[in-house]
């Protein structure tokens, strides 16, 4: 290719270079943060704080009825809700610190977080 | 009253910096004109000037080019003294500065293009700098990080690439270095 024909050998080697800075970089600061436990509230109080390091099934009450929380291999999600219309069940799994589920009906969430909190919203 | 005539005493490298100089605030007028998604992502097309500048005439004539093209540019964007001409001071000072190294390295092996890169991100690390320690210090700003980088990566090769097309020319080399004032 003409177009790529002053590129010599240490030009390509600085470009792989960026490339490979670049694509760890973007891993690196652009990844949400490992999770380590679930904050599940109710009725906007902190109904319990779970470890992500055990399996198993939390039942939170809440005006409508009982919800399910499911944590599993390091991730949560609202297993069975009775809100009409299963928005934060729809939702699917938590896996990273931040990521949070809300069932407004029910008035129940669970959030992730990891070590050090993290902002929801940020303004200069 | 007789009028007093102040002759500032000039060489020929002096025009031919201000030549230069005068090149390369057209393509940032020109790059002025495209629209840029984010803020401080752009082109930097005249950088390709003060590549060629470093190639030919070293690395002296090189700063002499970059300062004057951002500072007289800013007069001419109205910019001067704004956030923005800080920013864009301090990109090309880090910039001046890698290319104050990397010109040392072997030309056999490293051309145009990895100045060009080297050039770039020094560019938005200087920026990004300056923005996180006097416009907004908060370590969110590392979010963009990835974005800035790949524009660098980016136009950085591709001005590498038009720089280096220029010095490889045929009839170009003789013509540039006729310092006549």
């Amino acid at each position: 290719m003409l177009a790529l024909a002053p590129i010599k050998i240490g030009d390509w080697m600085v470009l792989l270079l960026g490339a490979l800075g670049i694509t760890w970089a973007t891993i690196t600061l652009w990844q949400g943060g490992a999770a380590d436990k679930a904050i599940i509230r109710s009725s906007g109080k902190i109904f319990s704080e779970v470890p992500l390091s055990r399996n198993q099934i939390i039942s939170v009450p809440g005006p409508l009825g009982i919800s399910q929380i499911a944590i599993h291999n390091r991730q949560a999600r609202i297993a069975a809700d009775p809100s009409p219309r299963q928005y934060c069940v729809h939702q699917g799994w938590l896996k990273q610190a931040g990521e949070i589920a809300i069932c407004l009906p029910n008035q129940v969430s669970v959030e992730l977080s990891g070590r050090g909190k993290r902002y929801d919203s940020l303004n200069y | 009253m007789t009028a007093s005539i102040i002759k500032l005493e000039t060489t020929a490298t002096d025009h031919h910096i201000a030549r230069m100089a005068a090149l390369a605030m057209g393509l940032s007028m020109l790059e002025a004109a495209i629209p840029s998604p984010l803020p401080g992502v752009k082109p930097g097309l005249a950088n390709i000037v003060t590549l060629i500048v470093l190639t030919r005439f070293g690395w002296r004539m090189a700063a002499w080019v970059s300062l004057l093209r951002v500072l007289a540019g800013s007069l001419l964007m109205g910019s001067f003294l704004t956030p923005g001409f800080f920013l864009s001071v301090s990109g090309a000072l880090c910039s001046i500065a890698i290319l104050g190294i990397s010109q040392y390295l072997p030309a056999r092996w490293f051309g145009p293009v990895t100045h060009s890169i080297f050039g770039a991100f020094a560019h938005i690390a200087g920026q990004l700098l300056l923005v996180y320690f006097w416009l907004i210090p908060h370590t969110g700003l590392a979010y963009l990080i990835p974005i800035f980088a790949t524009a660098a990566l980016l136009f950085g090769t591709v001005n590498g690439l038009i720089a280096a097309h220029y010095l490889n020319a045929p009839n170009t080399g003789s013509e540039t270095p006729k310092l006549t004032g």
